[in-house]
């Protein structure tokens, strides 16, 4: 179990990253989160952004490989709370986040994450019980 | 050009990497940068802090609060005493890495800066001159 606590609410799991991101303790949470998934059988992971005052490359990977790994896991990643600048010099520095959704707070974001999942068990597709 | 302030810090591990972040962040926010400016640069010197560490074995940074005419501005220099850079105009290429990142790292703080110098030669060590105006 790393530094950044994962609350688990219903069937999602949440991280609020609120401490300055040290590249060991992104590859922790990476770690941490797919362990959780597996382990509590989490449809959706909601991880939000707004105390982080910027996202490079190496936090950018982070947020990618999470969404990745939680997509072969059948979890849905969801990232939220962006502040502007942070967006802003995102963009500029190349850094798509293709595969991660975003929204802008936690309310958004779950109701993003329900969404998806309810429309995946709704088309039968959903993991059974 | 005039320097207003300047001080020297090791560049030698991921934990560094944090502390340059907040080094530039004082003196972008002593700059009078805006949020966005102050993102940027700060964006920027993670990129190189990281890249001297992983490619260069470590090495320093030299932060500058410096002044042109009434204009201020922020300058970091990251020297390494590593491999060098062979092939510089590779390195620059979005997407090109070497080692496990995106290859972001130099063309993304590039972008981000107003003004960016790399000189490097193999085996003679790697330095990266950045600078953002106010």
């Amino acid at each position: 179990m790393g530094e950044i606590p994962i609350l688990q609410i219903g069937d999602c799991l949440l991280v609020s990253i609120q401490v300055d991101m040290h590249d060991r303790l992104a590859l922790e949470l990476q770690d941490d989160l797919t362990n959780r998934i597996v382990a509590s059988r989490a449809r959706g992971v909601m991880i939000d952004i707004s105390a982080l005052e910027i996202v490079d490359s190496f936090i950018g990977r982070m947020l990618n490989n999470i969404a990745g790994m939680s997509r072969v896991l059948d979890a849905v990643t969801v990232v939220v709370g962006m502040r502007p600048a942070v967006a802003i010099t995102l963009v500029e520095l190349g850094l798509a986040l293709t595969g991660v959704r975003t929204a802008l707070n936690v309310d958004k974001g779950l109701a993003m994450i329900r969404r998806i999942i309810d429309a995946e068990e709704g088309g039968g597709a959903g993991r059974g019980a | 050009m005039p320097v207003e302030a300047r001080d020297t810090m090791p560049v030698q591990s991921a934990d560094d990497v944090v502390k340059v972040r907040q080094a530039v962040r004082a003196r972008a926010i002593a700059a009078g940068f805006s949020l966005v400016d102050q993102t940027k640069i700060v964006t920027a010197a993670s990129e190189i802090a990281r890249n001297t560490v992983d490619y260069g074995g470590g090495g320093t940074l030299c932060l500058e609060l410096v002044r042109e005419g009434a204009r201020r501005g922020v300058r970091l220099t990251f020297a390494d005493q590593g491999p060098g850079i062979a092939d510089l105009e590779q390195a620059m290429t979005d997407g090109y890495t070497s080692g496990s990142g995106l290859g972001l790292g130099l063309s993304g703080a590039k972008r981000l800066c107003n003004e960016f110098l790399v000189k490097t030669a193999p085996g003679r060590g790697t330095i990266v001159t950045l600078a953002r105006w106010r």
